[in-house]
């Protein structure tokens, strides 16, 4: 089943079908295809496209400012550091109405759990959630997911690790929900016992059927794997730093345990900025895909802004 | 309707609502569900830990001169979800219903999550919560996804 995409908000990943990611990724092949040949048309030429990122972020605000450019629309906004300016003690609510009145999508990140839900109720513009405080990052998920598709061809039948932070990171959750779209043969959750994804999250895996097993390491399933999909580990996250160190070791990717253990096919995902949680001698082998997943934010990103926008692609 | 113990302490009411069968000591938060302070004038009498036969012990809240509508009463039922509801017209009881929450609450409850947004300053924005399951009652928050238990429920009344 596929609702149209003209206008839509995108909140989180379970807004999609999975037809209706199909149809995204298709115009994300057409998109990469563009590109490659040198030129893209100018899909998006007067539309405007608002940033407003309250919260850091360099390159998933470089890739939505790059994507719509690419099509031809102008960017307007504020990164973190100036939203406090922009904002002058005035209303989340207020910024969102005054970027509403300039633009024709907005693009949304807060600190705040369910901040861009909140800019879709206030906004008539489109609203797209490029993160939401520990909840949500839908595009993430897309490019994610996209990545394994151009990588397999398929996302169906695959067996998948998520390593790290399951609690915290909205990358994390946001890939687990969406794979519970598609047919995975198996989702391992691989986290410390304090950073198990939230229940919310396995309420989502439980009803949709989508077969997982929470696993404490890598080490124990990194055989099965086709896909690892790694977020970091924060120190911070651990209330004793001594636990932190105990465990961090567990939870990090080497080449020598992946060419030890590892399948020969295995693919490493990554949202990135990475830190030390993937060993940097894997970065220039063949089980590397992070960068060809940042690569493909941009295709992603123009496709889904063309569909909300409404125009063919 | 009514026990013999809470016969003994308050007289019947002539016209109103009496609102029984709510678990021992929520008589007064039922009351702050219902946004009732008694700065309205109403007659309210508030009974509690009174025997009961199905729920050991319960409180029981009459509300005189005034019938409770369905839609305002349902959502005691965060708190009391056995209440029955009683309206009462010259001294007999004329319906009687059993309290059911709704599947969307808007309100009345605080979100745990302290960086959720509906707990941002200075936003106009109200918490919602959806029943995701009836038992054990599980609710969840629209806006941060955060899972309520029954449990956690009396503490995050505002
Ligand atoms: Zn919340």
């Amino acid at each position: 089943m596929t609702t149209p995409f003209k206008g839509r908000d995108v909140i989180s990943i379970l807004d999609f079908t999975r037809d209706e990611l199909e149809v995204l990724f298709d115009a994300a092949d057409k998109m990469d295809k563009f590109m490659h040949r040198g030129y893209v048309p100018k899909l998006l030429t007067d539309q405007v496209v608002s940033l407003a990122f309250f919260e850091p972020s360099t390159r998933t605000r470089l890739s939505f400012e790059l994507a719509a450019k690419r099509l031809g629309a102008v960017t307007i906004g504020f990164a973190a550091e100036e939203s406090t300016s922009v904002a002058k003690g005035e209303s989340f609510a207020d910024t969102i109405r005054m970027l509403d009145a300039y633009s024709d999508i907005i693009i949304v990140r807060h600190r705040y759990e369910g901040a861009a839900l909140f800019a879709s109720e206030i906004a008539e513009s489109p609203v797209i959630n490029a993160g939401d405080g520990r909840q949500h990052h839908p595009t993430q998920a897309m490019v994610d997911l996209y990545t394994v598709l151009r990588l397999f061809g398929t996302i169906d039948g695959l067996t998948y690790g998520v390593l790290g932070d399951l609690r915290y990171s909205r990358a994390a959750s946001s890939f687990i929900l969406g794979l519970t779209r598609f047919k995975p043969s198996k989702v391992y959750l691989i986290a410390p016992p304090l950073l198990k994804p939230r229940p919310e999250v396995k309420m989502v895996l439980d009803r949709m059927g989508t077969p997982y097993e929470e696993v404490d390491s890598l080490r124990d399933v990194i055989h099965e794997l086709d896909v690892l999909y790694v977020v970091r580990i924060q120190k911070e996250r651990f209330p004793d730093p001594e636990e932190y160190e105990r465990v961090k070791g567990s939870y990090k990717v080497t080449l020598k345990l992946v060419e030890e253990r590892g399948k020969d096919s295995l693919k490493i995902l990554h949202p990135l900025p990475k830190v030390d949680e993937v060993d940097p001698a894997l970065d220039n082998s063949k089980y590397a895909a992070y960068y060809e997943e940042a690569r493909l934010a941009i295709p992603l990103r123009m496709a889904l802004l063309a569909l909300i926008s409404g125009v063919e692609v | 309707m009514g026990g013999e113990g809470e016969g003994l302490l308050v007289r019947r009411i002539r016209d109103g609502t009496v609102i029984d069968h709510i678990p021992a000591g929520r008589a007064l938060l039922v009351l702050r569900i219902l946004g009732i302070t008694g700065a309205e004038g109403y007659r309210i009498a508030v009974v509690m830990n009174v025997e009961s036969r199905k729920l050991g012990r319960k409180d029981i809240v009459k509300v005189e001169g005034r019938m409770l509508e369905r839609g305002e009463v349902d959502k005691i039922a965060l708190i009391a979800p056995e209440a029955t509801i009683n309206i009462i017209k010259d001294y007999r009881v004329v319906e009687k219903v059993k309290v059911r929450l709704p599947d969307e609450i808007k309100g009345i409850l605080r979100c745990p999550n302290p960086t959720c947004i509906t707990r941002k300053e200075r936003e106009p924005i109200t918490p919602v919560f959806r029943k995701v399951s009836e038992k054990p009652l599980i609710l969840q928050c629209k806006y941060c996804g955060t899972l309520v238990r029954e449990e956690e429920i009396p503490g995050l009344i505002t």
